[in-house]
Protein backbone atom coordinates (compact mmCIF):
# COMPACT_ATOMS: atom_id res chain seq x y z
CA UNK A 1 0.00 0.00 0.00
CA UNK A 2 1.52 3.73 -0.52
CA UNK A 3 2.08 5.40 2.92
CA UNK A 4 -0.37 7.86 2.06
CA UNK A 5 -2.98 4.79 1.53
CA UNK A 6 -1.77 3.37 4.79
CA UNK A 7 -1.62 6.95 6.88
CA UNK A 8 -5.17 7.09 5.52
CA UNK A 9 -6.32 3.37 6.70
CA UNK A 10 -4.83 3.93 10.55
CA UNK A 11 -6.44 7.16 11.14
CA UNK A 12 -9.82 5.57 9.94
CA UNK A 13 -9.21 2.31 12.40
CA UNK A 14 -7.81 4.23 14.76
CA UNK A 15 -10.95 6.94 15.12
CA UNK A 16 -13.23 4.30 16.78
CA UNK A 17 -10.95 2.96 18.83
CA UNK A 18 -10.18 6.44 19.86
CA UNK A 19 -13.46 7.38 20.14
CA UNK A 20 -14.75 4.72 22.23
CA UNK A 21 -11.80 4.39 24.63
CA UNK A 22 -11.37 8.31 25.35
CA UNK A 23 -15.18 9.28 25.52
CA UNK A 24 -16.48 6.10 27.60
CA UNK A 25 -13.37 4.92 29.49
CA UNK A 26 -10.74 7.55 30.02
CA UNK A 27 -12.39 10.91 30.24
CA UNK A 28 -15.60 9.80 32.55
CA UNK A 29 -12.69 8.04 34.74
CA UNK A 30 -11.20 11.08 34.91
CA UNK A 31 -14.25 13.14 35.91
CA UNK A 32 -14.94 10.97 38.43
CA UNK A 33 -11.99 11.46 39.62
CA UNK A 34 -12.44 15.36 39.96
CA UNK A 35 -15.14 15.48 41.72
CA UNK A 36 -14.03 12.90 44.25
CA UNK A 37 -12.30 15.46 45.33
CA UNK A 38 -14.56 18.29 44.49
CA UNK A 39 -15.98 19.99 48.40
CA UNK A 40 -19.22 21.48 47.90
CA UNK A 41 -19.00 25.50 48.99
CA UNK A 42 -22.50 27.14 48.01
CA UNK A 43 -25.38 25.73 45.81
CA UNK A 44 -23.16 26.16 42.33
CA UNK A 45 -19.47 26.88 43.54
CA UNK A 46 -16.86 24.19 44.67
CA UNK A 47 -13.66 24.06 45.59
CA UNK A 48 -11.12 20.92 46.04
CA UNK A 49 -10.17 18.90 49.04
CA UNK A 50 -10.08 15.91 50.50
CA UNK A 51 -13.02 16.19 52.38
CA UNK A 52 -15.01 13.09 51.09
CA UNK A 53 -11.49 10.79 51.76
CA UNK A 54 -11.51 12.31 55.21
CA UNK A 55 -15.49 10.59 55.87
CA UNK A 56 -14.03 7.38 54.61
CA UNK A 57 -11.25 7.05 56.85
CA UNK A 58 -13.32 8.58 59.89
CA UNK A 59 -16.51 6.60 59.48
CA UNK A 60 -15.62 3.06 60.58
CA UNK A 61 -18.63 1.48 58.48
CA UNK A 62 -17.10 3.22 55.19
CA UNK A 63 -13.54 1.37 55.53
CA UNK A 64 -14.89 -1.77 57.82
CA UNK A 65 -17.20 -2.44 54.87
CA UNK A 66 -14.28 -1.79 52.43
CA UNK A 67 -12.07 -4.15 54.26
CA UNK A 68 -14.66 -6.60 54.48
CA UNK A 69 -15.43 -6.66 50.52
CA UNK A 70 -11.51 -6.97 49.81
CA UNK A 71 -11.01 -10.49 51.86
CA UNK A 72 -14.22 -11.92 51.41
CA UNK A 73 -13.62 -11.27 47.49
CA UNK A 74 -10.14 -12.69 48.38
CA UNK A 75 -11.26 -15.80 49.97
CA UNK A 76 -14.09 -16.10 47.34
CA UNK A 77 -11.55 -16.42 44.67
CA UNK A 78 -8.81 -18.50 46.74
CA UNK A 79 -12.13 -21.04 47.01
CA UNK A 80 -13.14 -21.00 43.87
CA UNK A 81 -9.90 -21.82 42.59
CA UNK A 82 -9.36 -25.10 44.87
CA UNK A 83 -13.28 -26.00 43.95
CA UNK A 84 -12.41 -25.99 40.04
CA UNK A 85 -8.88 -27.44 39.61
CA UNK A 86 -9.76 -31.03 39.98
CA UNK A 87 -13.03 -30.07 37.57
CA UNK A 88 -10.39 -28.22 35.04
CA UNK A 89 -7.68 -31.52 35.49
CA UNK A 90 -10.66 -33.78 35.12
CA UNK A 91 -11.99 -32.29 31.82
CA UNK A 92 -8.42 -31.24 30.30
CA UNK A 93 -6.25 -34.31 31.24
CA UNK A 94 -8.51 -37.36 32.30
CA UNK A 95 -12.32 -37.04 30.08
CA UNK A 96 -11.59 -38.98 26.89
CA UNK A 97 -13.68 -38.14 23.30
CA UNK A 98 -17.30 -37.31 23.60
CA UNK A 99 -17.56 -36.71 27.74
CA UNK A 100 -15.10 -34.36 27.88
CA UNK A 101 -17.11 -31.71 25.76
CA UNK A 102 -20.38 -32.84 27.33
CA UNK A 103 -18.60 -32.10 30.58
CA UNK A 104 -17.25 -28.38 29.19
CA UNK A 105 -20.49 -27.81 28.45
CA UNK A 106 -22.09 -28.87 31.69
CA UNK A 107 -19.59 -26.23 33.26
CA UNK A 108 -20.71 -23.32 30.30
CA UNK A 109 -24.79 -23.75 30.43
CA UNK A 110 -25.60 -21.82 34.35
CA UNK A 111 -23.53 -19.25 32.41
CA UNK A 112 -26.25 -18.99 29.41
CA UNK A 113 -28.25 -17.71 32.39
CA UNK A 114 -27.89 -14.27 34.11
CA UNK A 115 -26.20 -13.77 37.28
CA UNK A 116 -30.17 -12.32 38.68
CA UNK A 117 -31.13 -16.21 37.91
CA UNK A 118 -28.76 -17.46 39.53
CA UNK A 119 -28.79 -16.03 42.20
CA UNK A 120 -32.73 -16.48 42.37
CA UNK A 121 -32.26 -19.78 42.03
CA UNK A 122 -29.68 -20.15 45.17
CA UNK A 123 -32.45 -17.85 47.16
CA UNK A 124 -35.09 -20.65 46.29
CA UNK A 125 -33.48 -23.50 47.54
CA UNK A 126 -31.82 -21.38 50.70
CA UNK A 127 -34.52 -19.54 52.53
CA UNK A 128 -36.82 -20.41 55.24
CA UNK A 129 -39.25 -21.75 52.95
CA UNK A 130 -36.32 -23.05 50.46
CA UNK A 131 -35.80 -26.57 49.28
CA UNK A 132 -33.01 -27.36 51.39
CA UNK A 133 -34.85 -26.76 54.32
CA UNK A 134 -38.11 -28.38 53.26
CA UNK A 135 -35.94 -31.50 53.12
CA UNK A 136 -34.38 -31.28 55.91
CA UNK A 137 -37.40 -30.72 57.54
CA UNK A 138 -38.93 -34.23 55.49
CA UNK A 139 -36.05 -36.34 56.86
CA UNK A 140 -36.28 -35.32 60.23
CA UNK A 141 -32.79 -33.35 60.89
CA UNK A 142 -34.84 -30.29 61.51
CA UNK A 143 -38.00 -29.56 63.72
CA UNK A 144 -38.94 -26.19 61.86
CA UNK A 145 -38.13 -23.88 58.99
CA UNK A 146 -34.42 -23.41 58.83
CA UNK A 147 -32.97 -19.90 57.33
CA UNK A 148 -29.68 -20.44 55.30
CA UNK A 149 -29.97 -17.02 53.00
CA UNK A 150 -28.98 -14.17 54.68
CA UNK A 151 -25.28 -14.96 56.06
CA UNK A 152 -21.95 -14.48 55.15
CA UNK A 153 -21.60 -18.48 53.86
CA UNK A 154 -24.65 -18.29 51.46
CA UNK A 155 -22.83 -14.86 49.98
CA UNK A 156 -20.09 -16.89 49.91
CA UNK A 157 -21.85 -19.77 48.09
CA UNK A 158 -23.38 -17.72 45.41
CA UNK A 159 -20.07 -15.81 44.74
CA UNK A 160 -18.06 -18.66 43.97
CA UNK A 161 -21.30 -20.29 42.01
CA UNK A 162 -20.92 -17.07 40.01
CA UNK A 163 -16.90 -17.39 39.57
CA UNK A 164 -16.67 -20.79 38.12
CA UNK A 165 -17.14 -20.54 34.60
CA UNK A 166 -14.24 -17.61 34.74
CA UNK A 167 -11.99 -20.30 36.47
CA UNK A 168 -12.37 -23.60 34.82
CA UNK A 169 -12.17 -21.90 31.18
CA UNK A 170 -8.66 -20.62 31.46
CA UNK A 171 -7.43 -23.65 33.01
CA UNK A 172 -8.92 -26.24 31.03
CA UNK A 173 -7.35 -24.15 27.89
CA UNK A 174 -3.92 -24.21 29.83
CA UNK A 175 -3.92 -27.54 31.60
CA UNK A 176 -5.28 -28.58 27.65
CA UNK A 177 -1.12 -27.70 26.79
CA UNK A 178 0.31 -29.65 28.77
CA UNK A 179 2.70 -32.32 27.75
CA UNK A 180 2.19 -35.68 30.16
CA UNK A 181 5.26 -36.41 29.41
CA UNK A 182 6.77 -33.97 31.82
CA UNK A 183 4.62 -34.83 34.26
CA UNK A 184 5.39 -38.72 34.32
CA UNK A 185 8.91 -37.58 33.82
CA UNK A 186 7.89 -36.19 37.68
CA UNK A 187 7.03 -39.31 38.73
CA UNK A 188 9.78 -41.11 37.18
CA UNK A 189 11.92 -39.18 39.21
CA UNK A 190 10.45 -40.00 42.32
CA UNK A 191 7.99 -37.51 43.11
CA UNK A 192 4.59 -37.86 45.17
CA UNK A 193 1.38 -36.30 43.91
CA UNK A 194 1.99 -33.34 45.72
CA UNK A 195 5.29 -32.52 44.48
CA UNK A 196 4.79 -33.05 41.49
CA UNK A 197 1.30 -30.85 41.71
CA UNK A 198 3.46 -27.99 43.37
CA UNK A 199 6.73 -28.15 40.69
CA UNK A 200 5.06 -29.20 37.43
CA UNK A 201 1.65 -28.96 37.21
CA UNK A 202 0.98 -25.25 39.13
CA UNK A 203 4.02 -23.77 37.42
CA UNK A 204 2.64 -24.60 33.77
CA UNK A 205 -1.13 -23.41 34.95
CA UNK A 206 0.33 -20.07 36.22
CA UNK A 207 -1.10 -17.81 33.54
CA UNK A 208 -4.40 -19.72 33.89
CA UNK A 209 -4.56 -19.76 37.36
CA UNK A 210 -4.19 -15.84 37.16
CA UNK A 211 -6.37 -14.85 34.70
CA UNK A 212 -8.96 -16.89 36.47
CA UNK A 213 -8.38 -15.31 39.80
CA UNK A 214 -7.99 -12.15 38.17
CA UNK A 215 -11.51 -12.35 36.59
CA UNK A 216 -12.82 -13.65 39.30
CA UNK A 217 -11.61 -11.27 41.83
CA UNK A 218 -12.86 -8.61 39.75
CA UNK A 219 -16.54 -9.97 39.74
CA UNK A 220 -16.52 -10.68 43.10
CA UNK A 221 -15.11 -7.55 44.25
CA UNK A 222 -17.82 -5.54 41.83
CA UNK A 223 -20.57 -7.89 42.52
CA UNK A 224 -23.74 -6.07 43.93
CA UNK A 225 -26.60 -8.93 43.30
CA UNK A 226 -25.56 -11.41 45.19
CA UNK A 227 -24.21 -9.84 48.55
CA UNK A 228 -27.43 -7.76 48.05
CA UNK A 229 -30.35 -10.15 47.71
CA UNK A 230 -28.35 -13.16 49.33
CA UNK A 231 -26.76 -11.13 52.49
CA UNK A 232 -28.41 -10.03 55.78
CA UNK A 233 -28.31 -6.77 57.51
CA UNK A 234 -24.97 -7.17 58.48
CA UNK A 235 -23.60 -8.53 55.67
CA UNK A 236 -22.80 -5.30 53.25
CA UNK A 237 -20.81 -5.24 50.21
CA UNK A 238 -19.06 -2.02 49.30
CA UNK A 239 -21.02 -1.61 45.67
CA UNK A 240 -24.03 -1.09 47.76
CA UNK A 241 -22.83 2.00 49.56
CA UNK A 242 -21.11 3.55 46.32
CA UNK A 243 -24.57 2.71 44.89
CA UNK A 244 -26.87 4.10 48.33
CA UNK A 245 -24.01 7.50 48.05
CA UNK A 246 -25.38 8.25 44.45
CA UNK A 247 -29.01 6.81 43.75
CA UNK A 248 -30.26 7.38 47.26
CA UNK A 249 -29.04 10.02 49.18
CA UNK A 250 -27.30 12.09 45.69
CA UNK A 251 -23.93 12.28 47.33
CA UNK A 252 -22.30 12.36 43.89
CA UNK A 253 -18.39 13.44 46.02
CA UNK A 254 -18.77 10.66 48.29
CA UNK A 255 -19.86 8.06 45.90
CA UNK A 256 -17.41 8.89 43.51
CA UNK A 257 -14.50 9.36 46.15
CA UNK A 258 -15.99 5.40 46.99
CA UNK A 259 -15.82 4.37 43.57
CA UNK A 260 -12.05 5.71 43.21
CA UNK A 261 -11.09 3.95 46.39
CA UNK A 262 -12.45 0.22 44.80
CA UNK A 263 -11.54 1.16 41.60
CA UNK A 264 -7.66 1.44 43.85
CA UNK A 265 -8.34 -1.51 45.61
CA UNK A 266 -8.68 -3.52 43.09
CA UNK A 267 -5.92 -2.18 40.05
CA UNK A 268 -3.41 -2.41 43.36
CA UNK A 269 -4.42 -6.27 44.24
CA UNK A 270 -4.63 -7.33 40.31
CA UNK A 271 -1.21 -5.68 39.99
CA UNK A 272 -0.04 -7.16 43.21
CA UNK A 273 -1.06 -10.66 42.16
CA UNK A 274 0.43 -10.67 38.46
CA UNK A 275 3.72 -9.22 40.39
CA UNK A 276 3.95 -12.22 42.43
CA UNK A 277 3.29 -14.56 39.97
CA UNK A 278 5.36 -12.60 37.25
CA UNK A 279 3.13 -12.80 34.68
CA UNK A 280 1.64 -9.71 32.48
CA UNK A 281 -1.90 -8.51 32.25
CA UNK A 282 -1.30 -8.91 27.72
CA UNK A 283 -0.64 -12.47 28.59
CA UNK A 284 -2.97 -13.12 30.81
CA UNK A 285 -6.00 -11.05 29.44
CA UNK A 286 -5.05 -10.89 25.79
CA UNK B 1 -3.22 -38.34 38.42
CA UNK B 2 -2.62 -39.01 34.54
CA UNK B 3 -4.41 -41.60 32.78
CA UNK B 4 -0.73 -43.43 32.68
CA UNK B 5 -0.32 -43.14 36.18
CA UNK B 6 -1.53 -45.89 38.63
CA UNK B 7 -4.08 -44.66 41.29
CA UNK B 8 -5.52 -46.39 43.91
CA UNK B 9 -9.19 -47.05 43.77
CA UNK B 10 -10.49 -45.14 46.65
CA UNK B 11 -8.63 -42.20 44.76
CA UNK B 12 -10.62 -42.67 41.72
CA UNK B 13 -13.84 -43.28 43.48
CA UNK B 14 -13.50 -39.93 45.86
CA UNK B 15 -12.56 -37.65 42.34
CA UNK B 16 -15.87 -39.43 40.90
CA UNK B 17 -18.06 -38.47 43.49
CA UNK B 18 -16.55 -35.06 43.62
CA UNK B 19 -17.35 -34.75 40.29
CA UNK B 20 -20.81 -35.68 41.04
CA UNK B 21 -21.20 -33.30 43.83
CA UNK B 22 -19.90 -30.60 41.98
CA UNK B 23 -22.54 -30.83 38.20
CA UNK B 24 -25.31 -31.48 41.20
CA UNK B 25 -24.14 -28.21 42.78
CA UNK B 26 -24.11 -26.80 39.06
CA UNK B 27 -27.28 -27.79 38.32
CA UNK B 28 -29.21 -27.75 41.08
CA UNK B 29 -30.39 -23.75 41.63
CA UNK B 30 -31.14 -23.90 37.43
CA UNK B 31 -33.19 -27.04 38.03
CA UNK B 32 -35.55 -25.69 40.68
CA UNK B 33 -36.26 -22.57 39.30
CA UNK B 34 -36.91 -23.94 36.25
CA UNK B 35 -39.15 -26.57 37.66
CA UNK B 36 -41.38 -24.23 40.55
CA UNK B 37 -42.68 -22.11 37.15
CA UNK B 38 -44.87 -24.87 36.70
CA UNK B 39 -45.98 -25.29 40.45
CA UNK B 40 -49.54 -24.46 41.35
CA UNK B 41 -48.45 -22.60 44.36
CA UNK B 42 -48.43 -18.56 45.02
CA UNK B 43 -44.73 -19.18 46.43
CA UNK B 44 -41.69 -21.37 44.43
CA UNK B 45 -41.54 -23.08 47.38
CA UNK B 46 -42.78 -26.73 48.31
CA UNK B 47 -45.60 -28.41 48.69
CA UNK B 48 -45.29 -29.10 45.03
CA UNK B 49 -49.04 -28.26 44.04
CA UNK B 50 -49.20 -29.47 40.83
CA UNK B 51 -48.72 -28.95 37.21
CA UNK B 52 -49.90 -25.52 36.12
CA UNK B 53 -49.29 -22.97 32.93
CA UNK B 54 -50.61 -20.00 34.82
CA UNK B 55 -47.41 -18.55 35.39
CA UNK B 56 -46.99 -18.07 31.61
CA UNK B 57 -50.46 -17.84 30.38
CA UNK B 58 -52.89 -16.82 33.19
CA UNK B 59 -54.52 -13.49 32.15
CA UNK B 60 -55.44 -12.30 35.13
CA UNK B 61 -58.58 -12.76 36.13
CA UNK B 62 -58.41 -15.60 38.78
CA UNK B 63 -55.80 -13.35 40.72
CA UNK B 64 -52.88 -14.30 38.78
CA UNK B 65 -51.08 -12.72 35.87
CA UNK B 66 -48.64 -14.81 33.68
CA UNK B 67 -45.62 -13.46 32.11
CA UNK B 68 -47.68 -13.16 28.85
CA UNK B 69 -49.91 -10.69 30.43
CA UNK B 70 -47.70 -8.64 32.63
CA UNK B 71 -47.40 -5.43 30.62
CA UNK B 72 -44.62 -4.59 32.92
CA UNK B 73 -42.46 -7.58 32.58
CA UNK B 74 -43.13 -7.49 28.99
CA UNK B 75 -42.02 -3.66 28.11
CA UNK B 76 -38.66 -4.72 30.40
CA UNK B 77 -38.19 -7.30 28.00
CA UNK B 78 -38.36 -5.19 24.75
CA UNK B 79 -36.31 -2.41 26.32
CA UNK B 80 -33.55 -4.94 26.80
CA UNK B 81 -33.76 -6.22 23.08
CA UNK B 82 -33.84 -2.50 22.07
CA UNK B 83 -30.34 -2.14 24.13
CA UNK B 84 -29.12 -5.28 23.54
CA UNK B 85 -29.59 -4.71 19.74
CA UNK B 86 -27.78 -1.48 19.56
CA UNK B 87 -24.70 -2.84 22.16
CA UNK B 88 -24.66 -5.58 19.48
CA UNK B 89 -23.73 -3.28 16.48
CA UNK B 90 -21.81 -0.88 18.32
CA UNK B 91 -19.58 -3.29 19.64
CA UNK B 92 -19.21 -5.48 16.78
CA UNK B 93 -18.42 -2.56 14.36
CA UNK B 94 -16.32 -1.33 16.94
CA UNK B 95 -14.62 -4.99 17.61
CA UNK B 96 -13.90 -5.62 14.37
CA UNK B 97 -12.07 -2.14 13.57
CA UNK B 98 -10.10 -2.76 17.00
CA UNK B 99 -8.88 -6.05 15.51
CA UNK B 100 -7.61 -4.94 12.17
CA UNK B 101 -5.89 -2.05 14.02
CA UNK B 102 -3.83 -4.19 16.35
CA UNK B 103 -3.53 -7.48 14.08
CA UNK B 104 -2.59 -5.75 10.96
CA UNK B 105 -1.12 -2.20 11.50
CA UNK B 106 2.02 -1.19 12.46
CA UNK B 107 1.88 2.22 14.30
CA UNK B 108 4.11 3.99 17.71
CA UNK B 109 2.59 2.64 21.21
CA UNK B 110 0.90 -0.02 19.95
CA UNK B 111 2.08 -1.94 23.12
CA UNK B 112 0.68 0.45 25.22
CA UNK B 113 -2.77 0.75 23.20
CA UNK B 114 -3.45 -3.00 23.49
CA UNK B 115 -2.96 -2.78 27.07
CA UNK B 116 -5.44 0.60 27.32
CA UNK B 117 -7.99 -1.72 25.25
CA UNK B 118 -7.70 -4.52 28.12
CA UNK B 119 -8.54 -2.22 30.90
CA UNK B 120 -12.43 -2.10 30.74
CA UNK B 121 -11.72 -5.81 31.70
CA UNK B 122 -10.33 -5.01 35.28
CA UNK B 123 -12.67 -2.44 35.87
CA UNK B 124 -15.45 -3.03 38.10
CA UNK B 125 -18.87 -2.91 36.39
CA UNK B 126 -20.46 -0.82 38.87
CA UNK B 127 -17.82 1.80 38.55
CA UNK B 128 -17.66 1.84 34.43
CA UNK B 129 -21.47 2.71 35.02
CA UNK B 130 -20.87 5.18 37.64
CA UNK B 131 -17.99 7.41 36.47
CA UNK B 132 -20.45 7.27 32.85
CA UNK B 133 -23.32 8.66 35.13
CA UNK B 134 -20.75 11.26 36.68
CA UNK B 135 -19.08 12.46 33.23
CA UNK B 136 -22.56 12.71 31.28
CA UNK B 137 -24.97 13.57 33.80
CA UNK B 138 -22.23 16.10 35.08
CA UNK B 139 -21.74 17.76 31.46
CA UNK B 140 -25.81 17.74 31.18
CA UNK B 141 -25.99 19.85 34.52
CA UNK B 142 -23.29 22.54 33.16
CA UNK B 143 -25.22 22.61 29.75
CA UNK B 144 -28.95 23.60 31.64
CA UNK B 145 -27.11 25.63 33.92
CA UNK B 146 -25.01 27.98 32.08
CA UNK B 147 -26.99 28.01 28.82
CA UNK B 148 -30.14 26.96 29.16
CA UNK B 149 -29.60 23.64 27.05
CA UNK B 150 -31.23 20.69 28.15
CA UNK B 151 -29.30 17.56 26.90
CA UNK B 152 -31.77 14.87 28.04
CA UNK B 153 -29.30 11.91 25.64
CA UNK B 154 -27.24 12.47 28.50
CA UNK B 155 -29.37 11.91 32.01
CA UNK B 156 -29.70 8.39 32.92
CA UNK B 157 -31.81 6.80 30.43
CA UNK B 158 -31.31 4.05 27.55
CA UNK B 159 -28.69 6.09 25.82
CA UNK B 160 -26.31 6.26 28.74
CA UNK B 161 -27.16 2.02 29.35
CA UNK B 162 -26.05 1.19 25.98
CA UNK B 163 -22.74 3.60 26.67
CA UNK B 164 -22.30 1.75 29.73
CA UNK B 165 -22.24 -1.18 27.96
CA UNK B 166 -20.29 -0.84 25.12
CA UNK B 167 -17.72 0.33 27.24
CA UNK B 168 -16.53 -2.68 28.28
CA UNK B 169 -18.09 -5.55 26.03
CA UNK B 170 -16.24 -3.51 22.96
CA UNK B 171 -13.05 -5.63 24.82
CA UNK B 172 -14.77 -8.76 24.45
CA UNK B 173 -15.44 -8.43 20.61
CA UNK B 174 -12.15 -7.22 19.78
CA UNK B 175 -10.37 -10.09 21.51
CA UNK B 176 -12.96 -12.68 19.87
CA UNK B 177 -12.61 -11.58 16.46
CA UNK B 178 -8.98 -10.52 16.89
CA UNK B 179 -8.21 -14.06 18.04
CA UNK B 180 -9.42 -15.44 14.46
CA UNK B 181 -7.59 -12.57 12.29
CA UNK B 182 -4.55 -13.98 14.08
CA UNK B 183 -4.71 -17.12 12.10
CA UNK B 184 -5.56 -15.71 8.73
CA UNK B 185 -3.56 -16.60 6.11
CA UNK B 186 -2.17 -13.17 4.24
CA UNK B 187 -1.67 -15.01 1.37
CA UNK B 188 -5.10 -15.71 0.36
CA UNK B 189 -5.65 -11.85 0.39
CA UNK B 190 -2.30 -11.32 -1.34
CA UNK B 191 -3.95 -13.63 -3.73
CA UNK B 192 -7.20 -11.90 -4.24
CA UNK B 193 -4.66 -8.78 -5.19
CA UNK B 194 -2.58 -10.51 -7.76
CA UNK B 195 -5.79 -11.67 -9.62
CA UNK B 196 -6.78 -7.99 -9.77
CA UNK B 197 -8.68 -7.25 -7.01
CA UNK B 198 -8.55 -3.63 -5.15
CA UNK B 199 -7.74 -3.82 -1.40
CA UNK B 200 -11.94 -2.99 -0.67
CA UNK B 201 -12.81 -5.64 -2.48
CA UNK B 202 -10.12 -8.68 -1.31
CA UNK B 203 -11.33 -7.50 2.04
CA UNK B 204 -15.06 -8.22 1.43
CA UNK B 205 -14.55 -11.61 -0.77
CA UNK B 206 -11.78 -12.98 1.30
CA UNK B 207 -11.31 -11.61 4.54
CA UNK B 208 -14.46 -11.29 6.09
CA UNK B 209 -16.16 -13.95 5.42
CA UNK B 210 -13.32 -15.55 6.72
CA UNK B 211 -13.69 -13.73 9.82
CA UNK B 212 -17.82 -14.40 9.59
CA UNK B 213 -18.14 -17.05 12.27
CA UNK B 214 -16.21 -14.83 14.66
CA UNK B 215 -18.37 -11.72 14.09
CA UNK B 216 -21.76 -14.08 14.70
CA UNK B 217 -20.20 -15.10 17.69
CA UNK B 218 -18.97 -12.21 19.07
CA UNK B 219 -22.60 -10.28 18.56
CA UNK B 220 -24.18 -13.04 20.32
CA UNK B 221 -22.07 -12.79 22.69
CA UNK B 222 -22.36 -9.40 22.97
CA UNK B 223 -25.99 -9.54 22.74
CA UNK B 224 -26.22 -12.04 26.04
CA UNK B 225 -23.72 -10.23 27.99
CA UNK B 226 -26.21 -6.94 27.43
CA UNK B 227 -29.32 -8.65 27.75
CA UNK B 228 -28.00 -10.05 30.87
CA UNK B 229 -25.71 -6.85 32.60
CA UNK B 230 -26.84 -5.67 35.72
CA UNK B 231 -24.11 -3.59 37.40
CA UNK B 232 -23.25 -1.24 35.13
CA UNK B 233 -26.86 -0.97 34.13
CA UNK B 234 -28.33 -0.31 37.25
CA UNK B 235 -26.26 2.72 37.71
CA UNK B 236 -27.42 4.61 34.69
CA UNK B 237 -31.21 3.44 33.65
CA UNK B 238 -34.09 5.88 33.97
CA UNK B 239 -37.52 5.52 33.49
CA UNK B 240 -37.34 2.82 31.29
CA UNK B 241 -35.47 -0.13 32.81
CA UNK B 242 -34.31 -3.11 31.44
CA UNK B 243 -35.45 -6.58 32.39
CA UNK B 244 -32.50 -7.24 34.86
CA UNK B 245 -33.65 -4.57 36.41
CA UNK B 246 -36.94 -4.94 36.68
CA UNK B 247 -36.77 -8.41 37.75
CA UNK B 248 -34.20 -7.35 40.79
CA UNK B 249 -37.33 -4.48 42.10
CA UNK B 250 -39.79 -7.42 41.61
CA UNK B 251 -37.80 -9.66 43.46
CA UNK B 252 -37.05 -7.15 46.53
CA UNK B 253 -40.48 -6.99 46.68
CA UNK B 254 -40.89 -10.99 47.12
CA UNK B 255 -40.96 -13.66 44.63
CA UNK B 256 -43.57 -15.03 42.60
CA UNK B 257 -43.43 -18.36 40.66
CA UNK B 258 -43.93 -15.54 37.45
CA UNK B 259 -40.17 -14.68 38.21
CA UNK B 260 -39.48 -18.43 37.55
CA UNK B 261 -41.15 -17.91 34.27
CA UNK B 262 -39.30 -15.42 33.36
CA UNK B 263 -36.43 -17.16 34.79
CA UNK B 264 -36.88 -19.91 32.27
CA UNK B 265 -37.41 -18.09 29.30
CA UNK B 266 -34.29 -16.37 29.86
CA UNK B 267 -32.48 -19.83 30.44
CA UNK B 268 -34.10 -20.79 27.10
CA UNK B 269 -33.76 -18.41 25.15
CA UNK B 270 -29.84 -17.67 25.78
CA UNK B 271 -29.79 -21.11 25.30
CA UNK B 272 -30.38 -20.93 21.94
CA UNK B 273 -28.81 -18.62 20.96
CA UNK B 274 -25.62 -20.11 22.53
CA UNK B 275 -26.71 -23.15 20.43
CA UNK B 276 -26.94 -21.09 17.10
CA UNK B 277 -23.63 -19.13 17.60
CA UNK B 278 -21.83 -22.13 18.40
CA UNK B 279 -23.49 -24.02 15.61
CA UNK B 280 -22.28 -21.13 13.13
CA UNK B 281 -18.79 -21.18 14.86
CA UNK B 282 -18.31 -25.09 14.55
CA UNK B 283 -19.35 -24.72 11.10
CA UNK B 284 -16.78 -22.17 10.82
CA UNK B 285 -13.83 -23.72 11.98
CA UNK B 286 -14.50 -27.07 10.01
CA UNK B 287 -14.29 -25.49 6.87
Amino acid sequence: MRPSAGKLSLCLLMAPFVLWIVLLVVLPHLQMLRVSFHVRETWDTVAFGLEQYGNFFSESYYWRTFVRTGVMSLFTTFLTLVIAFPIAWYIARLARGRSKGVLFLACLIPFWASELVRTYGWMILLRESGLFSAILQAVGLADGPVEMLYNDAAVIVGLVYNGLLFMVVPLVTTLDGMDEHIVEAGYDLGGNHWTVLREIILPWAMPGVVSGCIVVFMLTLGSYLTPILMGGKDSAWFTEQIFTQFITRFNWEQGAALGVLLLVLSSVIVWAGLRVTGQNLRKVMG
Amino acid sequence: MLRSVPRSAWFDRLYLAYLVVFFLYLALPLLVTAVFAFNDAPFPSLPWQGFTLDWFFADGSDGRTGLFHDDGLLSALWVSVVVAFWVTLLCVAIGCANAILFERLEFRGKELLYLVMLLPLVIPGVILGVSILVFYSGMANQASQQWGIELDVFRPGLPLVIAGQVAFITTLCTLVIAARLRKFDRQLEEAALNLGATPVVAWFTVTLPWLMPSILGAAAMAFLMSFENFNTTVMLTGSDTPLTVALFNRLREGSTPVLNAVALLLMVGSALLAVLAMGRGGKGRSQ
